[in-house]
């Protein structure tokens, strides 16, 4: 058979190859991994496993609960969590696994950033597909509701940095916390616009506040405190940037940070909620609408008028459209047009997150998006398009209507 | 489905956009015209009489490609479109084959797509976008070419392993006396003519092939037009341009096969194989400062034509199809026809002979910062040689006509043959 791998890499292959028929019984329960959690630390005791049904032995010696996830190989979507892991009280959790790259980490107190984030390598042949579909929508839905909890999560403890470097006039500070305050928000977009007014009072533009007849309050209303805008500035309508706006005073300072804080606040409880849940349409409806977002708001540079940091919006709805169509993909692959159909997908994403690459990154930050010429603007228009055309057929092949 | 000649292309379960009633009645009254076919050409084009027939219905397959000869239509959206960046041959080719099958579609008055506009999946976007639904064929024609960057970019990148396939004709314009040109409406990879008698069906036409495209190739410029300038076939009467005066009635007619196929098609020895039977077309976004042209008098607007404003006839004598006497003169012995008169100075005699089938429309953009209409001539032309076209514009430098008209935008595309029914426009460039 003809290889297109590097040597080394083939005798790697075959050397694990080797390992995993010879030297490792194919009896599950007798190689449960160990992961020793406390409030700092994820330490998994084997960075790889064979593909199947891998369970993991959660012991917990922290000072209060704990999670354990897996997170696929962008590092966001997540293919498995046990939530909820007590001091003391070790738990047993089995998770399928396909061959691939994974990762795995922990949630001090279920929520806020990922912690002992390590590359996890699942080997061998992937399991049989399963062939239930009740099985597949049901894990779609979990894997992505567990996805809306940790950016929602990541959220809060980001904006309250925010805020309290904004409430404290410490504005060369704030301008930094900016752009990745807003970035799990933007992933998430489509769940909080399912909250009726939440979306308005945390994410309105000013020209949509005051046309709506909306009190302005949310991540814009800093964003212009902090970018303060010059005297012959304009809004994106063309109208003065001074036309009823004052800088807030630091009373007012501490009334949109409290406010932004108890809204990010409300909507984790409101994805918190036992009951919260999404449907298999929400969620390949939601890829699509995340694109759109890119297409009519983030490609004009309308959305961070004062921050030009449109381009860090863009990648993290680019983010939440790929793990929503991750979560979705094996059901949508069902079928030969659609496993077509997601390979289009997923080689599209490839190609906008290459094109996006080149601008910078959610984690280093990106190229001011006034600096962003027009051609360049068309480039990333184009490969936004590319996407979305084969995007906006998903709800249809993954309902299979 | 019908009586009628034409075997509706692409697959047989096609939707139409006017369901069977509407074929019917297309069958029973509709005119039918194989205007694409080469061999039928005269007998064709005479069918088609007035062209504001909007079941007008023309064939896609032929020997030719449509919308050449065919009687002008009276609207226009034209497209050029580049290629993405990291597009592959395989991608060219099957983006060729998309918008084969879809335009055949179309110019059939059929919905794009198998499901159409309204018969998909609720849950999809459909296929087709629909605003042309209820509509007849229009006398739709959709005519496509290759521009010089196909085959080699200007940094000298063969993209598409095409650059030994590049005839040596297919050069980027030189640079004229006048131009101004704005590159953003300049150039491109492939374009896209879609004519009709409806400019909703043009629009729909350029529309659902650039959804097509998306991830393959996108939009590079486009350009509406309204009012055809010239006339095409003896059938139709001589239109008028932004400037009030008649435009084309010295034009190449589709009734002189012969004339057309000495300065229209690529003969065999002209080459290369691939090219035989098709064309060169020259684009030129020609904007006119009208509102400086109103100001001027009457007898300076007709000197500096060479032609009267009312009849179209010669200044030097006769009535509009009256032949052109250039060494004609008045009573006091000036040239009746001036020497920088455009008609003079286009006239095939000054020119070795040339004559260009022109194909050219109205445009009217909105307005500028300066309150004045953005509007013109958007000047399309077919010839065997794009240097036919540079030898008549070289001329034309001297035009007087050039204190009202820039030159905006510019384009030359290759313009293969036609294809039979199941081809692909890409075939014969990609073989």
């Amino acid at each position: 058979m003809p290889t297109r791998l590097p040597l080394a890499a083939a005798a790697a292959l075959g050397a694990s190859a080797l390992l995993l028929t010879g030297c490792v019984p194919n009896t599950p329960a007798g190689d449960a991994l160990n992961v020793a959690i406390t409030d700092t630390s994820c330490a998994v005791s084997a960075d790889t496993a064979p593909a199947g049904a891998i369970t993991f032995e959660l012991d917990n010696t922290g000072s209060d609960l704990n999670e354990f996830e897996i997170l696929a190989d962008d590092k966001l979507r997540i293919v498995g969590e046990k939530e909820n892991i007590a001091p003391g009280q070790p738990v047993s959790y089995t998770v399928q696994l396909d061959p691939g790259t994974y990762y795995t980490a922990c949630k001090f107190q279920l929520v806020g950033e990922p912690i002992g984030l390590a590359e996890f390598t699942v080997t061998g042949e992937a399991a049989v597909v399963d062939a239930d579909r009740q099985a597949l929508e049901d894990e779609a839905v979990t894997n992505y509701i567990a996805y809306i909890r940790s950016q929602a999560g990541e959220l809060l403890p980001r904006v309250q940095q925010l805020v309290a470097a904004y409430q404290a006039g410490d504005d060369a500070t704030a301008r930094t916390l900016f752009a990745a305050a807003r970035v799990p928000y933007e992933r998430i977009e489509p769940t909080a616009e399912a909250f009726g007014d939440l979306d308005p009072k945390i994410d309105y533009r000013e020209v949509d506040a005051v046309a709506e007849g909306l009190d302005w309050t949310g991540f814009h209303r800093i964003e212009k405190d902090l970018w303060v805008p010059d005297a012959d500035a304009l809004n994106s309508d063309g109208t003065s940037a001074w036309l009823d706006w004052q800088p807030s005073t630091p009373e007012q300072r501490t009334r949109f940070g409290d406010q932004l804080v108890a809204d990010v606040q409300q909507l984790l409880d409101l994805v918190s909620d036992p009951t919260f849940t999404v449907s298999l349409s929400d969620i390949s409806n939601g890829a699509i609408g995340l694109l759109d977002e890119v297409a009519t708001g983030k490609i004009s540079g309308e959305e961070d008028w004062w921050s030009h940091t449109d381009l860090s919006d863009f990648a993290a709805n680019v983010d939440g459209a790929s793990v929503a169509f991750g979560n979705v993909e094996k059901l949508a692959s069902t079928s030969d047009e659609g496993e077509t159909l997601a390979s289009e997908i997923r080689k599209q994403f490839d190609a906008l997150e290459t094109v996006l690459a080149q601008y910078g990154s959610v984690d280093d930050g990106f190229t001011p998006y006034d600096q962003v010429t027009d051609a360049q603007r068309k480039q990333l228009s184009d490969a936004v398009n590319a996407l979305a055309e084969p995007l906006s057929q998903l709800t249809s092949t993954v309902l299979g209507v | 489905m019908t009586a009628s000649p034409p075997t509706p292309p692409g697959p047989d379960d096609g939707i139409s956009r006017r369901g069977l009633l509407g074929l019917a009645a297309v069958g029973g009254a509709g005119l039918v015209v194989g205007g694409a076919a080469g061999g039928a050409l005269a007998a064709s084009v005479a069918g088609a009489a007035s062209g504001s027939g909007s079941t007008t219905r023309y064939d896609f397959y032929g020997g030719h490609q449509a919308g050449i000869t065919t009687p002008a239509q009276d609207r226009l959206h034209f497209a050029a479109f580049d290629l993405a960046d990291g597009a592959t041959r395989d991608e060219l080719a099957s983006l060729l084959a998309d918008w084969t099958d879809a335009a055949a579609r179309m110019t059939q008055g059929l919905e794009v797509g198998e499901t159409g506009a309204v018969d998909g999946s609720p849950y999809a976007p459909p296929e087709d976008t629909g605003e042309a639904l209820g509509l007849p064929p229009s006398g739709l024609t959709i005519t496509f070419g290759f521009g010089p960057t196909l085959f080699e970019t200007a940094e000298g990148v063969d993209r598409f392993g095409l650059a030994d396939r590049r005839p040596p004709a297919l050069e980027p314009l030189p640079r004229f006396t006048g131009d101004a040109l704005d590159p953003a409406r300049s150039g491109g990879d492939l374009c896209v003519q879609a004519c009709a008698d409806d400019p909703q069906v043009a629009v729909h036409a350029i529309r659902n092939l650039s959804r097509i495209a998306f991830g393959r190739a996108s939009l590079r410029w486009s350009q509406l037009g309204f009012g055809r300038t010239s006339s095409t076939s003896t059938s139709q009467v001589t239109p008028r341009n932004l400037f009030g005066f008649k435009d084309g009635t010295a034009n190449l007619k589709a009734e002189e096969p012969a004339e057309v196929a000495e300065h229209v098609w690529v003969s065999s020895e002209q080459g290369p194989d691939w090219m035989v039977g098709g064309s060169y077309l020259v684009a030129r976004r020609i904007r006119m400062i009208i509102e400086s042209w109103d100001r001027v008098q009457l007898a300076e607007q007709e000197d500096l034509v060479g032609r009267t404003k009312g009849e179209g006839g010669p200044l030097s004598g006769g009535t509009e199809f009256a032949p052109i006497d250039l060494d004609a003169t008045d009573a006091d012995g000036t040239p009746a026809i001036a020497a920088d008169a455009h008609v003079r100075l286009a006239h095939p005699d000054v020119n070795g002979g040339i004559r260009l089938l022109r194909r050219g429309y109205n445009f009217v953009d909105g307005n500028d910062e300066l309150g004045r209409l953005d509007a013109g001539l958007f000047f399309l032309s077919f010839q065997n040689d794009p240097a036919r076209f540079v030898t008549v514009q070289r001329s034309l430098a001297r035009d007087g006509l050039n204190e009202y008209l820039r030159h905006v935008g510019s384009a030359v595309f290759a313009i293969p043959a036609g294809v039979p029914e199941g081809g692909s426009i890409g075939d014969a460039l990609l073989a």
